[in-house]
C-alpha cells in the first residue's frame, strides 16, 4: 500500500464516440502539497475530473479505462455522492450559494448540526431543531480558515463576487472527512488583490494537511503557490513537474509545444508589411460582452496583412470583433482608415467597409431556413441596397441578379450543394462556413475579420477555409483579422499574432516565435522574458 | 414510404385531419340531400369576408412576435374608420355628385381612415410587444381582450349624431348592430357576383374574393422588398439580423403595426360582408379565429406563408358553416354548431403550440 499519494489516478484514457480526449494520463497528489493541473483548453482537464467525481457524463458513455486510488486503495468512484463520502470536494467556478441564506446557513447547508426536541422523538429526526451556536461557531472557524473576516450571519445576497468564492471554500473545508479539494479556475472572476487573498488561503488550507488540486492557466499564480505541476496537452500526459525545480517559461513551452505543422503553404514567409498605412487603430478599447469582457486594449492593424488575434476562452478574444461590429456595447477611439468608427451604432462597420464571419455559425452566421442565395446576398442587400430594383416607392428584390451572385460565389467559394436555392441549414459545417465567408465577400469589404473560422469543421474543410484566406489576401490584397483559438491556426498564415489574455493584449508576436512565449503571454505574463 | 411520409410531413397531419372531416362533412350534407351548393356559396363569401383578418397574422409571425392574438386593435380601428364613415354620411354626399360612387369611394375612405389610425395604434402595440419579449402570445392574447372592454365604453359614450348609430332609445352612444345599407354594406360581395349553375347554384363572391386575394398578393410582394425581408429575417433570427445591421426592434415593431393595419382593413372587409357593423363584443374572439385558421392553414407559431393563410382560411370556415347544419340533421333538435366551433378553433390553437420548437423569440 502506497500512503505517500492522496490521490493516484494512473493511465486515465477516455473515448466519446471514438474521439480519444483522454490518453494515458497520470495524477498523483500528496497530502498537504498545491498540485496545479495545467493545460490549454480541451487540453482534457475537465474530462479528468469529471472521472475523478464519476459524473454521469463519464458513465453514460461507456465509462474509462485506468485505475483510482484514493488514500492507498484502490476505489471505484461511480458517482460525485461516493466522491464526496470519500472526502474529495470542489469549489466551483459558478457559485452554487443560496442568496436570502446567511452564510452560516449556507455554510452548513445539507449538513446542519442538530438536536432532539420532544417533537422529533414522537415524529422523528426531521423534527430536530438547529443547533445554531455549534453551527455558527464552526462556520466561524472555516471563515477563519480561509481568511474572511466577515461575520457569519451576514446574508450572502448583495456580496461582492470575492466574498462568494471565499465563502464556498469555507463551504468546503468546513466538512469534517475533506482530504482533497479541488479548485477550477477560482482566480477567473477575481480582482488581483483578492486572488491573492485565496492563494494565501489555499496556502493554509494546505497546512493543515488537505491536498489541493489547482486548475489554472495562469502561469505566474502556479510558479507562485504550488509544490508541483502536472502539464496535459491534447489529452495527453506531458509531465509531472517540481516547481521548485522548472520556471515559468519552461512550463508554458511544455504547455504549448507541438511540432507546428502548417496547414497553409506559404510562399512568402516572413514577408515585410508596411506599418505605415494603418487600417484600423483601437486605443483604450471596451467591449462589455458577457464572457468575452475586452478591456483597455490598443491595437493597430496594417494595411495588407493578416492579422491573428488568439488566447484562451473567456479572455476577450471574441470580444474585439463583436465590439467594432456594435453586436455588444463597446467604448474606446475606434478609427478605421482614419475615420472614427461609430460602434454604438448598428451597422455603421458594415456601411464602412468591414465585414465580420462570426464564430456562432447556426445562431449569428446564418438564416438556417434560408436558401443559400438569400444568406449570400442579404447584408449586402440591406446595409447596400444591392439585389434589389427601386420602383420608387419601393425597393423589390431582385431574384434574377441575387441568383447569377448566388451561383458566381459557389463556383468561386467552391460550395458542394445542390443548387443556391438549398437551404443553408442543410450544408455541411465547412459549406457553411463558405456560405458566411460568401456573403462577407459580396460587401466588397476592405477588411475582413474573421472569428474561429474553422470550428467544428473537419480537417479537409478547414485547410480549405484557410487556404481561401491567404488567397484573398494575396491576390487581392484584402486586410484579414483572424480570431481563433487553434494557435496552429493562426501561426500557419497569420503575419502577427496578438495574444490575449483578461481582455487586454499581453503581446504581439511573430508565427515564429518560441513556443515559451506564446504559452507565457496565453497565461497573462505581460512581460516575456525568456532564458 | 419514405416518400409517403415526406407528402406527409408536407401537408401536415392536422391540415389532413381537417381536410378529410370536411370532406366527410360534405359528403354527409350531399347523401342527406341537403342543400350543398347553398352552403358552398356561403362558405366562399365567408372566405373572403374572414381573408383579410387571417392575413393580419403573416406580418407579426414572420417579424418574430407570433400570432397575433391582439389583431382586435386593428378590428377597433376599423371599426371607428367604418363609423366615422357613416356619421358623415360620406357615402350620401358623394352619391350626390358622383350617383353610384358613393359606396366604393366611403369603402376606401373608411380603409383610409382606419389604417392610419392603425399605424399609429400598431406602432405603440409594436413597442409594447418589444418589452415584453419571450411572452408575446400571452400579452397579445391579454391586450386583445382589454381593448374590445375598453372600447365598450368609449361606443356606449361617443359623442355620434347620426341616426342610424345612436340608440333609438336614448340618443347616445352606438347601437349594438349598426346597418351597413346607406354606405357599402354587401358591396364586395355583389360586385361581379355571379352563379354557377342557374340560380339555385353556388353563388361566387368575385368582388370580396378578388379583394383579398389582391391583399395577400400585396403582402406577398412587400414581403420580397428589403423592409420586408429585413422583417423576415429579424423573426427567424435576430441574431443574424442584427450582424446585417439590422435594428430587430424596429423591424418587429413594422411587423406589428402592418398586422394591425392589415386588421383594421379586414373588419371593414368582413364587415361590409356581414352587412352589419358589430360593436362592443362582438369581436372579442376574432382574434383566436385568425389564430386557428391559419394555423390549420400550416403555419407555426414562427413562419408563415400567404398560402397557409388562404388554406387555412377556407378549412376553418368550411368546417365551422357545413358542421352545424349537418349536425343539426343527425341530431335533431340540437345546437351544437359554437361547440363545435369552439372545439375546433382552441383544439388547433392548442395543438400548434405544443409544436413550438423554441420561444416565439429567440432574441
Amino acid at each position: 500500500m502506497d500512503k505517500e499519494y492522496v490521490l493516484k489516478m494512473e493511465n486515465i484514457s477516455k473515448e466519446f464516440a471514438g474521439n480519444r480526449v483522454l490518453k494515458d494520463v497520470h495524477l498523483s497528489v500528496k497530502p498537504g502539497e498545491v498540485h496545479a493541473l495545467m493545460g490549454e483548453n480541451g487540453a482534457g482537464k475537465s474530462t479528468l475530473m469529471n472521472v475523478l467525481f464519476g459524473m454521469p457524463v463519464i458513465f453514460n458513455t461507456g465509462g474509462f479505462e485506468g485505475s483510482v486510488e484514493f488514500c492507498g486503495e484502490p476505489v471505484v468512484i461511480d458517482g460525485p455522492q461516493k466522491a464526496m463520502e470519500l472526502g474529495i470536494g470542489m469549489v466551483h467556478q459558478e457559485f452554487m450559494l443560496i442568496p436570502g441564506f446567511n452564510i452560516t446557513e449556507n455554510i452548513k447547508l445539507g449538513r446542519e448540526i442538530t438536536v432532539p426536541t420532544v417533537a422529533s422523538q414522537i415524529f422523528g429526526d426531521e423534527l430536530k431543531s438547529l443547533d445554531w451556536k455549534q453551527m455558527a461557531k464552526e462556520s466561524r472557524e472555516a471563515l477563519d480558515t480561509v481568511g474572511l473576516g466577515i461575520e457569519e450571519y451576514t446574508l450572502v445576497a448583495g456580496l461582492p463576487v470575492g466574498y462568494l468564492q471565499f465563502i464556498e471554500i469555507a463551504r468546503e473545508i468546513d466538512k469534517t472527512n475533506i482530504k482533497l479539494l479541488i479548485f477550477d479556475e477560482p482566480t477567473a472572476v477575481l480582482t488581483e488583490s483578492e486572488a491573492d487573498r485565496l492563494l494565501e488561503a489555499m496556502r493554509e488550507i494546505a497546512k493543515k494537511g488537505i491536498a489541493i488540486i489547482f486548475i489554472t492557466h495562469r502561469i505566474d499564480e502556479i510558479i507562485a503557490v504550488s509544490d508541483s505541476i502536472t502539464i496535459l496537452r491534447d489529452g495527453s500526459f506531458v509531465a509531472r513537474l517540481e516547481t521548485k525545480e522548472t520556471t515559468a517559461a519552461k512550463v508554458a513551452e511544455m504547455m504549448i509545444g507541438r511540432t507546428v505543422e502548417k496547414l497553409v503553404e506559404l510562399e512568402d514567409v516572413g514577408r515585410h508589411i508596411d506599418s505605415g498605412d494603418v487600417v484600423l487603430k483601437l486605443r483604450d478599447y471596451n467591449v462589455e460582452m458577457p464572457g468575452e469582457k475586452v478591456r483597455n486594449l490598443d491595437l493597430d492593424v496594417y494595411r495588407g496583412e493578416i492579422f491573428g488575434i488568439g488566447g484562451l476562452a473567456g479572455q476577450g478574444k471574441i470580444g474585439v470583433p463583436n465590439g467594432i461590429m456594435g453586436l455588444y456595447p463597446a467604448s474606446g477611439t475606434i478609427e478605421f482608415e482614419g475615420e472614427p468608427l461609430n460602434v454604438n451604432k448598428l451597422g455603421d462597420a458594415l456601411k464602412k467597409g468591414i465585414a465580420f464571419v462570426s464564430e456562432d455559425r447556426r445562431g449569428v452566421g446564418l438564416l438556417l431556413d434560408g436558401s443559400i442565395e438569400e444568406n449570400v446576398v442579404f447584408t449586402a442587400m440591406e446595409v447596400e441596397d444591392r439585389f434589389l430594383t427601386n420602383l420608387g416607392f419601393m425597393k423589390l428584390y431582385n431574384a434574377r441578379e441575387a441568383k447569377e451572385h448566388a451561383q458566381k460565389m459557389i463556383e468561386t467559394l467552391d460550395i458542394r450543394c445542390t443548387g443556391a436555392d438549398q437551404a443553408a441549414g442543410r450544408l455541411s459545417g465547412g459549406n457553411q462556413q463558405k456560405v458566411c465567408l460568401a456573403r462577407a465577400l459580396t460587401m466588397n469589404p476592405r477588411l475582413l475579420i474573421v472569428s474561429e473560422p474553422t470550428r467544428g469543421i473537419d480537417i479537409g474543410a478547414k485547410k480549405l477555409v484557410l487556404e481561401l484566406l491567404v488567397k484573398l489576401n494575396r491576390e487581392q490584397g484584402l486586410t484579414i483579422i483572424m480570431v481563433s483559438s487553434e494557435l496552429n491556426e493562426l501561426r500557419s498564415l497569420c503575419d502577427r499574432i496578438a495574444m490575449v489574455s483578461d481582455g487586454t493584449i499581453t503581446a504581439i508576436l511573430k508565427p515564429d516565435d518560441s513556443d515559451a512565449k506564446f504559452g507565457l503571454a496565453m497565461s497573462g505574463v505581460k512581460e516575456v522574458d525568456v532564458q | 414510404m419514405s416518400d409517403f411520409k415526406k407528402t406527409l410531413d408536407k401537408i401536415g397531419i392536422p391540415r389532413l385531419i381537417i381536410f378529410l372531416f370536411f370532406s366527410f362533412i360534405v359528403f354527409l350534407a350531399y347523401v342527406n340531400n341537403l342543400n350543398v351548393t347553398s352552403y358552398i356559396g356561403s362558405v366562399l363569401k365567408y372566405w373572403g369576408m374572414w381573408g383579410v383578418l387571417v392575413l393580419a397574422m403573416v406580418p407579426s409571425i414572420n417579424c418574430g412576435v407570433g400570432p397575433n392574438f391582439g389583431v382586435s386593435l386593428g378590428i377597433v380601428c376599423g371599426l371607428l374608420g367604418t363609423l366615422l364613415v357613416i356619421e358623415f354620411d360620406v357615402a350620401g354626399a358623394i352619391n350626390a355628385s358622383m350617383p353610384g360612387w358613393g359606396s366604393w369611394i366611403s369603402m376606401f375612405i373608411s380603409m383610409l381612415i382606419s389604417a392610419f389610425l392603425a399605424w399609429f395604434v400598431g406602432v405603440g402595440y409594436g413597442k409594447i410587444l418589444n418589452s415584453v419579449k419571450g411572452s408575446e402570445m400571452t400579452v397579445t392574447t391579454y391586450i386583445g381582450y382589454s381593448v374590445i372592454y375598453l372600447m365598450c365604453i368609449l361606443w356606449f359614450r361617443a359623442p355620434f349624431s347620426s341616426g342610424e348609430i345612436m340608440w333609438p332609445l336614448g340618443g347616445k352612444g352606438v347601437r349594438n348592430q349598426v346597418s351597413m345599407e346607406s354606405s357599402f354594406g354587401q358591396l364586395l360581395n355583389n360586385a361581379g357576383g355571379f352563379y354557377i349553375g342557374g340560380e339555385s347554384g353556388v353563388f361566387v363572391p368575385t368582388g370580396i374574393l378578388v379583394f383579398f386575394f389582391l391583399m395577400c398578393f400585396i403582402v406577398f410582394v412587400f414581403f420580397k422588398t428589403k423592409t420586408g425581408k429585413a422583417i423576415s429575417a429579424a423573426g427567424e433570427n435576430p441574431q443574424f439580423a442584427r450582424a446585417s445591421g439590422i435594428n430587430v426592434d424596429k423591424m418587429r415593431i413594422n411587423g406589428v403595426a402592418i398586422s394591425t393595419m392589415l386588421g383594421a382593413v379586414g373588419i371593414i372587409v368582413y364587415t361590409q360582408g356581414f352587412g352589419f357593423l358589430q360593436a362592443y363584443t362582438a369581436p372579442l374572439a376574432m382574434g383566436f379565429q385568425c389564430v386557428a385558421s391559419v394555423l390549420i392553414g400550416g403555419a407555426t407559431t414562427s413562419k408563415a406563408r400567404i398560402s397557409h393563410v388562404i388554406i387555412g382560411t377556407f378549412l376553418f370556415q368550411g368546417l365551422i358553416l357545413m358542421t352545424p347544419p349537418v349536425s343539426n340533421y343527425l341530431l335533431a333538435g340540437t345546437d351544437i354548431s359554437d361547440t363545435v366551433r369552439q372545439i375546433i378553433q382552441n383544439g388547433v390553437i392548442v395543438y400548434a403550440l405544443t409544436k413550438v420548437k423554441r420561444g416565439v423569440s429567440s432574441d
